[in-house]
């Protein structure tokens, strides 16, 4: 009830501004529902805003990168939370990789003090003419969710200024030491959805974006949970980490599955070698876990007589 | 959030057998059907899991009706108790073939029991007889890693006993129940990191400086030297 009246007409006339011409949405629809989820059920209008967006680009069959971005906010690469908002950034790009749908001009990671992030560049190939290494401004990206990890999403109504100065990447990395107390049983050798970009494991051949899926990709990694005593974390490696910590290739991994008619067995075959051990990663947060680049097997090693000093202080 | 709070993985803590029977009180924070059970520990730290390293001297199948196995694991402060049945399969399986003694690492959860008394009412405590229930993982190790246990569970004891603070409410609630300050607990801290290969215990508490020891600190192999300090057999 607070919000002023005001600031739903200038989000209104925003959202209205930014529907493409074509579109076949009444400015009375927006207006009504942004008042109605502000005045009377206490949206925030960010939220109120996105809702509506959604909801016209449902109705009226709007692309909603087609979408000019009115009041987009300045945010850092991870600093996004929710799909379908508009952002300005300010970014290094960190890598460049080969776009593999012809819509697609350019994707790859860029990057802030907050890490690095995904980005997916929609248009023609010379459109936005990012290099690797190169600063930018980006006005009006849209984020995008899938599989619960938030990209950014660049399209027609993106506008890229490149920047003097350079834009340092943050270092995610985090070094965690710990035992391995659990290994979750889809680790070992997994099927992944064969779907182009989708990357999901397979539960009893079945995608959850895909459904039922005939066909599979194999792959191989570990997923578990380190505990250092004070905290928990997932940790997740990934089918080179997972080799080496596992010490059985992918091909042995298939052949040991095709052996015993059953891909769960693989896990049973190392399980025991690698949990209640002590390992120290450098991972990388991502989807809530730490996705493992590195690791080490030894624990943290406090000094005996330090601690001798320590407890005989007290 | 908090609501799935309570079905995150609670971290399993480092602590010595001593400290670990004596905290004989348990709790939950809500009465509901799932709410975890904590051990309060005498330095004032909530333990829902543990993880221990140890020598395990005897195993026994001391079930009535059904396999119910029990192992005495041994740390340099004491022994604590590990019960394995149908609910811990693989604990169990392992159990069942183990030959003593052995070194392992254990992290489960912590269970507390009370023999029936008739006057219950007045008996908190002193009877409870505290153990772990293998939940995670129950393996059979090296004296390395039991080395590194060892000195991982200083650190965190004495972490604790640092940051106790009697604005905390388990720090307080625990100084209240067992009747003595967390700080008690350093002396054991003491004892179990003298009982390790390249500690200065020797040096500082003997004067002699008779024990020959051969210059670098080796995990792997206990020394014959040290045959007068309180330490677990190593082979």
């Amino acid at each position: 009830m607070n919000v002023a009246q005001s600031e739903v007409d200038e989000t209104a006339d925003d959202i209205i501004d930014s529907l493409p011409d074509e579109a076949d949405v009444e400015e009375s629809f927006v207006r009504n529902k942004l008042t109605e989820l502000v005045e009377e059920f206490s949206v925030p209008v960010e939220e109120a805003r996105r809702s509506v967006v959604n909801s016209v680009t449902e109705n009226a069959d709007v692309d909603p990168s087609d979408m000019g971005g009115g009041g987009s906010e300045d945010v850092l690469v991870n600093n996004v939370e929710m799909d379908g908002v508009w952002v300005d950034l300010e970014i290094t790009v960190d890598e460049l990789w080969e776009p593999n749908h012809e819509s697609i001009a350019q994707v790859g990671l860029i990057g802030d003090e907050s890490g690095s992030n995904k980005f997916t560049a929609f248009g023609d190939k010379d459109q936005f003419g990012f290099e690797e290494g190169e600063s930018y401004r980006i006005e009006s990206a849209v984020t995008d969710e899938y599989n619960g990890d938030v990209s950014i999403k660049l399209n027609d109504s993106t506008e890229i200024t490149p920047l003097d100065e350079t834009v340092e990447i943050g270092d995610e990395t985090e070094t965690v030491s710990g035992v391995l107390v659990n290994v979750y049983s889809d680790s070992g050798l997994i099927k992944r959805c064969p779907k182009d970009g989708c990357t999901y494991v397979l539960s009893n051949g079945r995608c959850n974006e895909h459904d039922s899926v005939d066909d599979h990709e194999f792959d191989f990694r570990i997923k578990g949970t380190l505990d250092n005593g004070q905290e928990t974390n997932d940790v997740i490696f990934n089918r080179d980490v997972a080799e080496e910590l596992s010490g059985m290739s992918l091909e042995t991994a298939k052949q040991i599955a095709k052996e015993e008619l059953d891909i769960e067995k693989v896990l049973d075959r190392f399980e025991d070698d690698i949990v209640g051990k002590y390992y120290t990663i450098s991972a990388i947060p991502m989807y809530g876990s730490l996705m493992v680049d590195d690791f080490e097997q030894s624990g943290d090693v406090p000094d005996t007589n330090e601690l001798l000093v320590r407890a005989r202080s007290i | 959030m908090s609501q799935s709070q309570s079905f995150e993985r609670k971290a399993a803590r480092r602590v010595f057998a001593r400290e670990f029977n004596d905290g004989t009180y348990t709790f939950s924070d809500s009465n509901e059907d799932r709410a975890p059970t904590f051990q309060l520990l005498p330095t004032g730290q909530r333990a829902n899991r543990v993880y221990f390293c140890g020598t395990v001297t005897e195993v026994e199948d001391v079930g009535t009706d059904s396999e119910y196995w029990r192992a005495r694991v041994v740390g340099p402060t004491g022994t604590v108790l590990v019960y394995a049945g149908q609910y811990e399969p693989d604990a169990m399986a392992k159990l069942r073939k183990l030959d003593t003694p052995a070194y392992v690492a254990v992290c489960g959860k912590v269970s507390a029991y009370t023999p029936d008394d008739e006057d219950s009412e007045n008996s908190v405590g002193d009877d409870t007889i505290v153990s772990i229930r293998p939940k995670d993982f129950f393996s059979v190790t090296d004296a390395e890693q039991r080395d590194q246990w060892v000195r991982e569970t200083a650190k965190q004891t004495l972490d604790r006993i640092e940051q106790a603070s009697s604005d905390n409410p388990d720090v307080a609630k625990a100084t209240d129940q067992y009747n003595q300050e967390p700080a008690a607990y350093a002396d054991m801290v003491v004892d179990a990191l003298e009982t390790l290969d390249g500690s200065d215990g020797d040096e500082l508490d003997n004067s002699s400086s008779s024990t020959s020891m051969s210059s670098s600190p080796t995990n792997s192999n206990s020394d014959e030297s040290d045959a007068d300090q309180p330490t677990q057999t190593s082979n």
